[in-house]
């Protein structure tokens, strides 16, 4: 009613003025509105879900419940294969940040094709299907006898993870000045003390986003982790492959909303810990 | 340039760059051993020594199976494709019109698909997609029954098409955002049409973006396991699946280290293929960690 009565209240001279040059048309906003829902809405689902105390995947929730959580942390299943996953993700982590940081540091100085080959070559994992790497890791570690064992995972999941670190910590050493590395060797400084006191500190952000991004992908890995599993050992994302495959177990909820917000966390902080040093620039 | 004192002694050091290389050494030894040496081995496999043959190859195509799924992966993944473009440009468009805090918003919901877990996610889509589930409910309650997009390839596509979108909407935005946009007022200002405006300047300046976001998003969605092995039927599975068949139920090693290379060199051609429409590919790497365009 307001709407009607203040279209009429002004003249469509100044209605027209005030929409701009060159306004972006509703609809645009509106199929703007549902492709956010469609791109944020798996993530939110699980949520709701895990409060549910349901015995099946039934949405929308009906019996409000912690009992998924309560079953989560109790099952030494689920508990095992959590336990399993970290420990993976961050010596697969480690690993990978460590050779990956050393590798961008190497490559950063290196040029010619031999280099820009085997940066390719290092980056390989991230345009191959999983499902090709996962077969012929597979085949290759039982003859190596490391199909279901913590080493088997650990090296499968570093190497996956290498290109991130690679990438995070190239990113980082744009920035970086060559000359200071010349002017710590000349002030008696050995390569070791250099990079702990010169170069570290300057591509840290580097370095920890690529430890970060290199400890998620291993965390959430499934495809390779469902082929090297054994009885014995198992990560968290085998063990949600099974609960809706083989056994119809909602404590996948519980597990799928964790995983989902702790990596949201883990992904936002150093986020919004950046935007706010860089408010104060922007605002002079 | 200035010649700097501190800037001679670099070029003595670039006669010998062996440190250098030792510094790379071990990433290179464990992507090798972990990555290539296994690759290889499927190659190896492939074409069984010593009787060095290509049966295992031809028998791709000639045992009638694998060339049916070929062709439903290629359909699914073209599918995909098309669908991401239809919902990816749109909102890409978007991006490039809002303001600076509605656009990082904006970003921030593209990238959501990336750091959603992989097993959350498929689980989050059975829960939407099943018999029972809220789209079935919904188009029940619009007097519209049977509608259920899971186990069967409607459920695959509305998934894949989910992670998928960044891949589309990253290269959209970063070619849209560099267009002019007075072109279009001048077109406007000549008389034109919004519509002939809009399909006369503004998409064939933006069609490199279309094309790399497009390449990008076929080539990816022609590895997806875990989402058809979920969402999908048993009878109409992709070539992933077929893959891991092979190699864990029928323990055919030999071809299935014939299938992994070709969708392996599939793969890998495409990529370079892609690369060639502005560097697309080294951006999943950039996109993925740094969660912006790529610069390369």
């Amino acid at each position: 009613m307001t709407a009607v009565a203040s279209r009429a209240a002004r003249p469509p001279a100044r209605r027209r003025r005030d929409r701009g040059v060159d306004p972006i048309p509703a609809w645009q906003w509106v199929v703007g509105v549902l492709v956010a829902v469609y791109l944020v809405l798996p993530a939110l689902i699980v949520i709701p879900m895990s409060f549910d105390g349901g015995l099946t995947f039934q949405f929308p929730p009906t019996k409000p419940s912690f009992i998924q959580y309560v079953r989560f942390f109790t099952d030494p299943v689920w508990l095992g294969s959590l336990g399993n996953s970290f420990l993976v993700a961050a010596l697969a982590s480690l690993l990978a940040t460590t050779v990956g940081t050393a590798a961008a540091i190497g490559l950063h100085q290196l040029t010619g094709r031999l280099a820009r080959f085997v940066r390719t070559l290092l980056m390989i994992s991230i345009v191959t299907p999983a499902i090709v790497i996962a077969v012929a890791v597979y085949i290759s570690f039982l003859q190596w006898h490391l199909v279901g064992t913590l080493l088997g995972y650990v090296v499968a999941h570093a190497a996956i993870g290498v290109p991130f670190v690679l990438v995070s910590v190239t990113s980082a050493l744009g920035g970086f000045d060559p000359r200071l590395l010349r002017a710590s060797a000349s002030l008696g400084a050995s390569p070791w003390r250099t990079f702990l006191r010169v170069t570290a500190p300057l591509i840290a952000r580097g370095i920890v986003t690529g430890a970060i991004f290199a400890f998620v992908t291993s965390f959430d890995e499934v495809v390779i982790a469902l082929f090297l599993r054994s009885p014995l050992f198992q990560t968290m994302p085998v063990q949600m492959y099974n609960s809706v495959t083989a056994e119809i177990d909602p404590t996948i909820s519980a597990s799928a909303t964790l995983v989902v917000v702790s990596v949201t966390l883990v992904i936002l902080i150093p986020q919004l810990a950046r935007l706010r040093r860089r408010r104060p620039e922007e605002a002079r | 340039m200035t010649t700097d004192l501190l800037d001679l002694p670099r070029r003595s050091e670039r006669r010998r760059p062996d440190a250098n290389w030792l510094l790379v050494l071990p990433a290179i030894v464990l992507v090798t051993a972990v990555l290539l040496v296994p690759l290889g081995q499927s190659l190896v496999r492939s074409v069984d020594p010593p009787s060095w043959t290509l049966e295992h190859y031809l028998s791709l195509f000639t045992d009638g199976v694998t060339l049916k799924v070929l062709g439903r992966t290629a359909v699914t993944a073209a599918i995909v494709t098309v669908c991401a473009f239809l919902i990816g440009y749109p909102y890409a468009y978007l991006m490039t019109r809002v303001g600076p805090r509605a656009r990082s918003l904006l970003l921030v919901v593209v990238l959501v698909p990336f750091w959603t877990s992989v097993m959350a996610r498929n689980f989050a889509w059975i829960v939407i997609l099943q018999r029972g589930g809220p789209v079935n409910s919904f188009f029940e309650f619009l007097g519209i029954p049977g509608v259920v997009p899971y186990g069967n390839v409607s459920g695959v596509t509305i998934a894949m098409t989910q992670v998928l979108l960044p891949f589309m909407i990253l290269p959209l935005f970063s070619t849209l955002g560099s267009i002019d946009r007075r072109l279009l007022l001048a077109a406007r200002g000549l008389g034109s049409s919004p519509l002939a405006a809009f399909w006369k300047v503004f998409w064939p300046l933006s069609r490199g973006g279309v094309v790399a976001g497009m390449m990008l998003v076929f080539t990816l969605s022609l590895g997806f396991y875990v989402t058809p092995a979920l969402l999908g039927s048993p009878q109409e599975s992709l070539i992933a699946q077929l893959l891991g068949q092979r190699t864990t139920q029928l323990l055919d090693f030999a071809g299935a280290g014939a299938l992994g290379i070709l969708v392996l060199v599939t793969t890998l051609l495409l990529v370079a293929w892609a690369n060639r429409f502005g560097g697309t590919v080294s951006a999943i790497g950039v996109v993925a960690t740094t969660g912006s365009k790529g610069r390369s």
